[in-house]
């Protein structure tokens, strides 16, 4: 008897509306990504119920992490014209006795991350590597014998005087340490201010209000 | 898939055209798709924070004389925050000859939401009830001016409870956007951010049982 001989055949799927998802996903993916911005450190914010969206332009952005080194960043938006970051990073070295090339301002215009880093290390900063930046972080010294953030503030201030100020903080943050930020803000005339914070939603009926 | 089915025809002699499938192997695309949806999925920054405004009152220069603003003792309610997530609050004034003992609470929603509630009671309703007229439509307000509706509510309200946040020194930053939020929920109209007097500092020393780390300054002794 002749072998009934079985036919190889491989399993096929057709892959066709599977494809046709995947290019659907990720064009929507790509369309709507805004990629995360880089942090320096990471920093778990509290919630609150408030609904206001963080604005993404003319703001200047306080970060306090875990373990209390400050970061701070101006963001003006696509607006490059104006040219409010070298401005600001120019007279922050005028007062610090540094000089600053038109390279190393470009690269500070360029790159608007967070930076947590003393004025005196800024040079150096500014020229390491990417992988070498955060030895740099060890955040802006709000002393009251050395206090830089009140100039990055005064000077971006004088800048651009419609900044907004936000204030990121860690949930474990330190009060003192929160309070030592907000009395600095204060000085410079800066009253009103957005805290960051996650969305959390709340229900309080009058029914508890009776009791 | 696109496919082109052939049909056998079987004709002596002829040869057999060699039968080519047109599919196409789409593993590879496949598979560089599901690593670049991963990607993109991770990187994407998907809910916006949000933003809580606070504004602080101005501080008062060193050689500025300013009378400290009158408020009634009896609309006063203090609220300090303690070292692990723990609340204090006394009402009125703390006195050193004849202290009052601070209440300790939480933030849970029958902590210190209730205690604000309590006092803030009438206002907060007037609140609810503007926003259940307008969400039911009985009264006509445009979408804009609805917070700023409920801010003149809160501005005339002479009823709720003037409240006075202060912080003991191993707070944290979450119990400051706590109550602040605290207020915004329960609706408060007037609380300002201080800071802790020596008194306050004794107090909360005593109710946490540890020893006491404020002297009272020079003046206050007698």
């Amino acid at each position: 008897m002749p072998k009934i001989k079985i036919q190889h055949k491989t399993p096929h799927v057709d892959m066709t509306p599977m494809v046709d998802l995947f290019s659907l996903l990720l064009t929507f993916f790509m369309l709507t990504a805004t990629m995360k911005p880089s942090e320096p450190a990471p920093v778990d914010t509290p919630a609150s119920i408030s609904e206001k969206p963080t604005p993404d332009k003319n703001i200047m952005t306080i970060t306090i992490a875990k373990d209390n080194r400050v970061f701070f960043n101006v963001d003006n938006g696509p607006d490059t014209i104006l040219h409010f970051r070298p401005k600001i990073l120019e007279e922050m070295g005028k007062r610090y006795n540094i000089v600053f090339t038109p390279q190393e301002l470009r690269y500070f215009e360029k790159n608007s991350v967070p930076f947590g880093v003393n004025i005196k290390d800024f040079k150096a900063y500014l020229s390491a590597k990417e992988s070498e930046k955060a030895k740099f972080e060890k955040g802006i010294p709000i002393d009251s014998t050395d206090n830089q953030l009140a100039f990055w503030i005064l000077f971006s201030r004088q800048v651009n005087p419609t900044a907004q100020s936000l204030i990121k903080g860690d949930n474990d943050v330190e009060y003192p340490t929160v309070k030592k930020v907000l009395d600095i803000l204060q000085d410079k005339n800066v009253n009103r201010f957005s805290l960051i914070t996650s969305l959390e939603k709340v229900e309080v009926v009058v029914q508890d209000a009776k009791k | 898939m696109a496919e082109i089915i052939q049909q056998d025809k079987h004709q002596g002699g002829k040869k057999k055209p060699k039968k080519h499938s047109t599919a196409i192997d789409m593993t590879p695309m496949v598979d560089l798709m599901c690593l670049l949806i991963t990607f993109f999925m991770l990187t994407t920054a998907f809910a916006k924070p949000k933003v809580m405004e606070i504004a602080l009152p101005e501080k008062i220069k060193k050689n500025e004389k300013v009378e400290p603003p009158k408020i009634a003792e009896s609309r006063t309610l203090n609220i300090i925050m303690g070292p692990n997530d723990k609340v204090f609050w006394y009402p009125g004034k703390a006195d050193p000859a004849a202290l009052v003992p601070l209440q300790e609470t939480n933030f849970s929603a029958t902590g210190i939401r209730q205690v604000l509630l309590d006092r803030n009671r009438a206002l907060f309703k007037k609140i609810e009830a503007f926003k259940g007229d307008v969400v039911s439509g009985k009264i006509e307000i445009k979408q804009d001016s609805l917070q700023s509706a409920i801010r003149q509510l809160k501005k005339n309200d002479d009823t709720g409870p003037i409240v006075l946040i202060k912080f003991y020194k191993t707070a944290k930053y979450k119990n400051f956007v706590d109550i602040i939020d605290e207020m915004s929920i329960v609706g408060i109209a007037i609380y300002i951010v201080t800071d802790l007097d020596w008194l306050e500092q004794n107090m909360v020393e005593r109710a946490l049982g540890i020893p006491l780390t404020a002297a009272a300054p020079a003046t206050a002794k007698k």
